[in-house]
């Protein structure tokens, strides 16, 4: 049983902003009570209101002064946090990802497993054991941050940034995976690679994943990783179903 | 039938831009669109256009352009010379482009961002609402000699020439901040040395944000290293690792996890964004309720715009072939476009 959780702080994120903040560190708690509190303003529909966006553990309300006053969103947000309970928000959707573990598209794979105590087979067995959550969408358009792995996953950042992840690599820090949207720098460990695309901006759907989503990876071979990136319309092997 | 505008040379910060593609932060991608909306705006009131409509943004360099129809255009944002078939235009003001005349804008010299709209906007296909390049999104590319981009119609192409008086917002100064999530991360002396140092703006800047240089220590916040990443806005002021500020702007990210001294307001960031670096600037905390005070809708903003928008009138000085034109026998009663 964790410790409560502190009251949530409401501070000005712009003139047309609040953020409240359910937490200061990272917790599964802190963050499906800031999913759920999204939910609620969403559901609230709150004259002015114009976007409501949610980070690992708070979530931005932004307002349209011209439509709204801060004060009056501060109240409806107080409210809002005051009937939150702690009921954990179920996911509405779960993705199947395939996911290559190597030998050609994992070049930090046993690195990583190491800095976690396991074998690279241990990794993937549970890494494809987990039901992940989508706990944020963000840094680039569409990029899942997906938590949390076991404790013994805390692993820590590279101390040197990888010049160039590839759109699709999943990468590993600290308790959590991210697919890459695009190809970009980073410190975080590359694991395995996907042919899902996060961010599509040229489809109807630009961005197939939701904070919320739980998301469960399904290894496959190389060969078979080639397969699903040369063929385009299938999502990259991607299944989504709606829970009930 | 549609015009273009064709490309023959560009800067390489040169985009289509707009008032951006706001509501999709909690899917990672920032609001983007010009660097200086204001400057659209400007654009929008000097030629009684859509505000809209998506422009040209040129990032310190300009490029030469041409239209296969005739079209008025603006020129707002930075300072950058610019001709048509070898006559000078003024900035701030709108002038009449004939098909084919090649308009050549060059270096910025005061201001970073210019902005080159038409009467009828570029219409590119929206992407996601917008007509914004967002580069870090792959939306859009930069663009180069060669490219041509559908131009809307001038519906009133004998509308006389307009100006603006020329913009305040190039040259740095006291910028104003409001607080932030994280303010309270730094300490009292921390906030009061950043209130009173002077910055620089350093050449390290684009679409994402700027980096401002300062002599001495950096500003640096409590625990800042175990910050969990926090949803992040235009306008924040970042402190990286070393301490050093970085005001984020129109294509920033949307999630960071360096700590926040406080927020640029809306009304200043586009002098944020236009300060040359090496220009000098200062941060100025107001409180919130002061800060929310300053907001002013886009059509507030519009109609003071058109308030002081009046029929440029050429200064003979501007006038390159001034002893050609037949000054004396041209003279009729002034109402020859009301006379059947």
């Amino acid at each position: 049983m964790s410790a409560p959780l502190p009251a949530p702080e409401l501070r000005p994120l712009g003139v047309d902003g609040v953020l409240v903040r359910f937490a200061a560190t990272l917790t599964e708690a802190a963050n499906q009570r800031a999913l759920a509190f999204r939910d609620q303003v969403n559901a609230m529909n709150l004259p002015g209101v114009t976007e409501v966006a949610s980070s690992l553990v708070s979530v931005r309300v932004g307002f349209d002064p011209a439509q709204t006053a801060r004060q009056t969103v501060v109240d409806a947000l107080q409210t809002a946090c005051a009937r939150l309970d702690d009921a954990v928000t179920a996911p509405k959707r779960r993705w199947d990802i395939p996911v290559a573990f190597g030998p050609d598209h994992a070049p930090q794979l046993t690195e990583a497993a190491a800095l976690a105590g396991v074998t690279p087979e241990q990794a993937v067995t549970e890494i494809e054991a987990q039901i992940l959550r989508v706990i944020a969408i963000g840094f680039a358009p569409g990029q899942p941050y997906l938590g949390m792995l076991p404790p013994h996953w805390d692993i820590p950042r590279q101390t040197s940034l990888t010049a160039q992840m590839p759109n699709g690599a999943l990468v590993a820090a600290v308790r959590q995976l991210i697919i890459f949207a695009a190809d970009a720098p980073t410190g975080w460990r590359h694991i395995g690679q996907t042919a899902f695309r996060v961010y599509r901006p040229d489809s109807d759907t630009p961005f197939p994943l939701s904070p919320g989503d739980a998301v469960r990876f399904r290894a496959v071979s190389d060969s078979e990783y080639v397969a699903l990136r040369q063929n385009t319309d299938t999502n990259g092997g991607a299944r989504c179903t709606v829970l009930s | 039938m549609t015009g273009q505008l064709q490309i023959h040379s560009a800067g390489p910060g040169v985009t289509i831009q707009d008032q951006g593609r706001p509501g999709w932060t909690a899917e990672g991608l920032s609001r983007g669109g010009a660097a200086d909306p204001l400057a659209l705006l400007e654009a929008a009131v000097l030629l009684g256009s859509d505000p809209a409509n998506a422009g040209i943004e040129m990032m310190g360099m300009g490029g030469v352009f041409s239209t296969t129809q005739n079209t008025r255009f603006a020129l707002t944002g930075a300072r950058m010379q610019a001709t048509v078939d070898g006559a000078p235009v003024a900035p701030n003001s709108s002038h009449l482009l004939r098909a084919g005349q090649k308009l050549r804008i060059g270096g910025a010299q005061s201001g970073v961002f210019g902005y080159l709209a038409f009467a009828g906007g570029i219409t590119t296909d929206p992407v996601m609402g917008s007509r914004a390049t967002h580069l870090t999104a792959g939306i859009g590319r930069v663009l180069q000699a060669g490219d041509e981009r559908p131009l809307g119609t001038d519906k009133d192409l004998l509308a006389g020439p307009m100006r603006l008086p020329a913009s305040d917002r190039l040259a740095g100064g006291v910028i104003r901040i409001m607080p932030g999530p994280q303010t309270d991360f730094f300490d009292a002396d921390t906030l009061a040395r950043f209130t009173q140092a002077t910055f620089k703006r350093s050449p390290r800047g684009n679409r994402q944000g700027v980096r401002l240089d300062h002599d001495g220590a950096g500003f640096d916040a409590a625990g800042q290293l175990n910050i969990v990443s926090d949803v992040i806005v235009p306008g924040d002021i970042q402190m990286t690792g070393d301490g050093v500020p970085y005001v984020l702007l129109a294509e920033c990210q949307t999630i960071g996890g360096y700590p926040r001294i406080g927020t640029v307001i809306p009304a200043d960031l586009p002098r944020i964004a236009q300060a040359m670096p090496g220009a000098t600037l200062q941060f100025q905390m107001l409180d919130v309720t002061t800060a929310d005070a300053t907001v002013q809708p886009a059509r507030t903003q519009l109609a003071t715009l058109r308030k002081a928008c009046q029929p440029l009138v050429r200064d003979p000085h501007d006038i390159a072939d001034l002893l050609g034109y037949q000054l004396i026998s041209g003279v009729t009663p002034g109402d020859d476009l009301e006379r059947p």
